[in-house]
């Protein structure tokens, strides 16, 4: 078999058992169920999400050990990763191969010239290293060793894979500088923070935020296998349009998201330059024919001086050469290699764009005094700060989460959490079921801690610590029935699931119709003048006469008769007594010490636009700064 | 004449040929897509669907109160003192079982169907002779959720019964003869489309607007759209959806009562235990009789009085001569 064939082989596979992840990651126990499917394996086998997630959070959390194996991997052979697992390179790889069918040798040799522009992916993985580990100081000043020298080591390493000549000295002082001002930012600045915004590029987080949100809805709306009705994510078209680019560039040169953009491809090339097996030249002197430069998926130059670093492993050029000249052995090429050409204070100037990127953006307050209460996150969500040191935004929750509540935030919500999970209580099918921890335990790198049920309602161990609140749930009475409309209701009392409810009720009565007169009673029928009533419109059970302090229900009525049932205080009208109609109301209030902010309430409100009952993030139990209620104050 | 003008003009009439089926085509689709009208108001509408009576006849008046405290062996009887379900459902029948399947609570916590009551109907169903078994509701939580962790999917789909979630294909316009709130709303048809029995099987429930949920109340799980706004006048929308729906047969499940935080509960303490199974095919009179549990007279609740005075049936249970049958 031709090595190119098996290549492809491997590539059909992982993008196939991709894409059945995405499938099977569905709440339920069939066979293409959640089922103990390792759902997650791809994201935990990228190492850049590994090494982002430790340099932002200090630990490596559970599966995401994966990403050091396939880092361990790549320094004996090289980018395996990029051209035989990737399911984005595999999807890359095919448009690619769509895009050059065809065309001639000298214009396949054409688009896979090295170019400039490769190095601009260094730059962005150098960006996000340096958002990640931005506050690697403030750790290492709390004594986080590990954390430390993990930072020490990917500084190294960096430093160390854009050597070149000489002019030590001057580099030395600009690191020194760089590193001088990204300890002051972060010292100085309130909320300067880590964040993880590699996912925004990272390949694996990114095409499963595709497939996930955008492909998957759109292939299930009419098959409904994934989930019983269609399916919504807010603005989905975003995201299809970076996915949407990032393939179709791939006419225009192949492998274009791996050549200059992905920051993973980066990474791996740097490490995997050094890799003991590699592609190359047996022989400098050649044919000269360029098959292999026109068949080379990377860029590499395989024909010429080869660059190790781009090369993905695609091995179309030892398939290509009319001579068997190219080969995967342990030594360079005959023809000689390049390294890439980073520059050192481009890479710098990335890395320390990077490390101001938090403590910048985090001057806009949305993390301190300006927060925004719109941001609900997912229950077990970890405080804000946190959470954006550990989301990928890899969209797993959201792919997970029964009810479709969990949508990937907008711009709106600002950078650092764009496309994470935040809820939206009127576009799933139900608010935050109760008895539900999909989210949390599908969470690759827990920014959505695993808890358990019990810990989630409050129970067993958990009882003295009191459930989870996502926020809290405001009556807008401006808007509801009860309270301006003089209309009973109280669909947000019955809904609520927690017990007892957390939303309790108030008798109210209004007076809604006055100036009516008794007239004769006869037979249990009271005839009333003044004013002609609607006829049964006061036959709800929700209106009564009132005469004075004493009240009747009405069971029936017409123009001018009414029939009642009366209380014991109720004595029949005389003959011109002065009547009135009112409404008996249960207005809804909202117990914050008992209310969760699992939004049934406001997905289920009738008031359909902008719902009159409404989940804020205040009373967060992840926010001890959000909390709403003094202890210890109040009666219950 | 020469043979080149004969050909030019033979390949200017082929062209002018063309050019005329070209014009023609274009006139004629444009005539026949032409609209002097514009559209009407009620864009979009479909035709109202029909919901037939599933009364199954020599039926009616029929009325049967369990005490037990299991729920199985309450209803094989109670369903012996009603004569049997051959009396209602025969072979190659197609029965709908809508069943309160409303919030993704577990069944131990009463706020949905029993599943072990729902498993049982539909092999009862099955055992007399019925071809199609549907168990089926509209729930208010996630309804896939629903259905799983209320138990009530698996204990269905276990017994032989196909279980139908809404979706937007189920449902039709549909409009109350002489109904005031259930006019031109989407109810979910699909499910009762061709069948020839439907059954209510409900839980006894405390309902704070409402005052209590059985059978009746049951019924709103047909409805779809934003049915909440109904809650504006609950004691109407109750009387007309029993006036909606002619049932073959209505269960309600007071074995255990929901006495309070209803209708979702959420705690054991909120059930109660009443060892009461209602089986009849007066959904009026079932209730009526099954608001006693929750200390209720009929005359108290609105929406009994108003179903019984629109003709759908009579509170006075003791007309019907109900069958007491006492399993201890």
């Amino acid at each position: 078999m031709r090595i190119v064939t098996a290549r492809r082989i491997s590539q059909g596979f992982f993008l196939a058992l991709f894409l059945w992840f995405c499938l099977v990651a569905t709440v339920g126990e069939r066979l293409w169920q959640l089922r103990g499917w390792p759902v997650n394996w791809f994201l935990e086998l990228d190492p850049l999400t590994g090494l982002t997630s430790l340099l932002a959070s200090g630990t490596l959390y559970a599966g995401l050990l994966w990403g050091a194996a396939v880092l361990a991997l790549t320094l004996v052979v090289g980018r395996f990763f990029c051209g035989w697992v990737c399911p984005f390179g595999a999807m890359h790889q095919f448009v690619g191969w769509l895009g050059s069918r065809g065309k001639p040798l000298k214009e396949r040799v054409r688009r896979n010239a090295p170019h400039p522009a490769q190095q601009i992916k260094y730059l962005v993985l150098a960006f996000f290293l340096g958002a990640a580990m931005s506050d690697l100081a403030a750790r290492l000043a709390l004594g986080q060793v590990a954390a430390s020298l993990a930072g020490a080591i990917v500084l190294g390493l960096v430093l160390w894979a854009t050597r070149r000549g000489q002019g030590g000295r001057a580099y030395a002082l600009a690191v020194g500088l760089v590193l001088a001002a990204w300890v002051a930012w972060s010292l100085a600045a309130p909320h300067g923070g880590a964040w993880l915004l590699a996912g925004l590029l990272d390949p694996i987080p990114l095409v499963s935020r595709s497939v996930n949100l955008v492909l998957l809805p759109l292939a299930d709306a009419p098959a409904r296998v994934a989930w019983p009705e269609p399916r919504f994510y807010q603005g989905a078209g975003l995201i299809a349009t970076v996915f949407g680019a990032a393939l179709l560039l791939n006419l225009w040169r192949p492998r274009f998201f791996c050549r200059y953009v992905c920051p993973t491809g980066a990474l791996l090339g740097l490490v995997g330059r050094h890799a003991l097996w590699r592609v190359g030249k047996k022989q400098a002197r050649c044919g000269a024919c360029l098959g292999c430069d026109g068949a080379c998926s990377g860029a590499a130059r395989p024909a010429g001086r080869l660059r190790p670093a781009e090369c993905v492993l695609c091995l179309n050029c030892l398939d290509a050469c009319p001579e068997d000249d190219i080969t995967y052995a342990t030594r360079p090429s005959a023809g000689g290699e390049a390294a890439p050409d980073l520059g050192r204070r481009r890479v710098l100037a990335g890395l320390g764009l990077g490390l101001v990127a938090p403590p910048v953006l985090s001057l806009s307050g949305v993390l301190g005094p300006g927060w925004n209460p719109a941001l609900i996150r997912p229950p077990g969500s970890l405080p804000e700060c946190e959470f954006l040191r550990r989301c990928l935004r890899c969209g797993q929750c959201m792919r997970v989460c029964p009810t479709g509540v969990l949508q990937p935030a907008g711009p709106s919500f600002g950078l650092e959490a764009l496309w994470t999970p935040v809820l939206n209580m009127t576009i799933g099918t139900s608010g935050c079921q109760l008895r539900c921890t999909a989210c949390a335990s599908v969470c690759p790198s827990a920014a959505i801690r695993p808890i358990s049920l019990a810990e989630k309602l409050g129970q067993g161990e958990f009882a003295a610590q009191g459930p989870i609140r996502l926020g809290c749930a405001f009556v807008d009475r401006g808007r509801c029935l009860p309270w301006a409309m003089d209309r009973p209701c109280i669909v947000c009392q019955e809904n609520c699931p927690v017990s007892p409810k957390a939303i309790f009720t108030r008798v109210a009565w209004e007076t809604v119709l006055t100036g009516l007169v008794a007239g004769s009673a006869t037979g249990g029928e009271l005839t009333v003048s003044g004013k002609a009533l609607k006829p049964a419109a006061l036959a709800s059970g929700d209106y009564y006469l009132q005469m004075g302090a004493a009240r009747a229900r009405i069971v029936a009525n017409g123009a001018h008769s009414l029939i009642l049932t009366g209380g014991s205080d109720w004595r029949t009208p005389a003959p011109g007594e002065a009547l009135s109609v009112a409404v008996r109301l249960q207005r809804p209030y909202v117990d914050p010490a008992r209310c969760i902010g699992c939004g049934i309430c406001q997905h289920e409100c009738p008031v359909s636009g902008k719902r009159a009952i409404r989940v804020s993030a205040e009373n967060a139990t992840r926010e001890r700064a959000h909390s709403l209620l003094l202890k210890g104050a109040g009666p219950v | 004449m020469s043979r080149e003008t004969d050909q030019e003009r033979r390949r200017f009439l082929l062209r002018a040929g063309k050019a005329g089926l070209g014009v023609a085509a274009i006139g004629a689709l444009g005539w026949w897509a032409h609209d002097t009208q514009g559209p009407s108001a009620n864009i979009g509408q479909a035709a109202n669907v029909k919901l037939p009576s599933f009364a199954v006849k020599g039926t009616d008046k029929r009325l049967a109160v369990v005490k037990s405290s299991h729920r199985v062996p309450a209803l094989r009887a109670g369903l012996e003192a009603l004569g049997g379900m051959g009396a209602f459902v025969g072979a190659g029948h197609k029965v709908v079982i809508k069943v309160n399947a409303a919030f993704a609570s577990p069944p131990a916590l009463g706020a949905t169907s029993n599943p072990e009551l729902v498993a049982e109907l539909v092999r009862l169903c099955r055992g007399a002779g019925a071809k199609q078994v549907i168990v089926t509701d509209n729930p208010i939580n996630d309804p896939a959720s629903c259905f799983e962790l209320s138990g009530i999917g698996p204990a269905a789909r276990e017994a032989g019964a196909q279980v139908v979630l809404p979706h937007p294909g189920a449902f039709a316009p549909y409009s109350l003869p002489g109904g005031r709130l259930i006019r031109d709303w989407p109810l979910m048809y699909g499910p009762l489309a061709g069948a020839d029995r439907l059954i209510g099987l409900a839980p006894v429930k405390d309902h704070h607007r409402s005052q209590a949920s059985v059978t009746m109340k049951n019924w709103y799980g047909l409805l779809g759209g934003r049915r909440n706004v109904f809650h504006q006048d609950i004691n109407g929308i109750i009387s007309e959806l029993g006036q909606m729906v002619t049932p073959s047969l209505v269960i309600a499940d007071g074995v255990a009562t929901l006495a309070h935080n209803g209708p979702t509960g959420g705690s054991l303490e909120d059930l109660r235990p009443t060892d009461t199974l209602i089986l009849g095919t007066d959904h009026v009179a079932v209730d009526s009789l099954a608001v006693g549990l929750l200390g209720l007279k009929p005359a108290k609740v609105p929406w009994l009085g108003l179903a019984a005075r629109a003709g759908a049936g009579t509170t006075d249970y003791e007309s019907l001569n109900p069958t007491r049958v006492e399993l201890g």
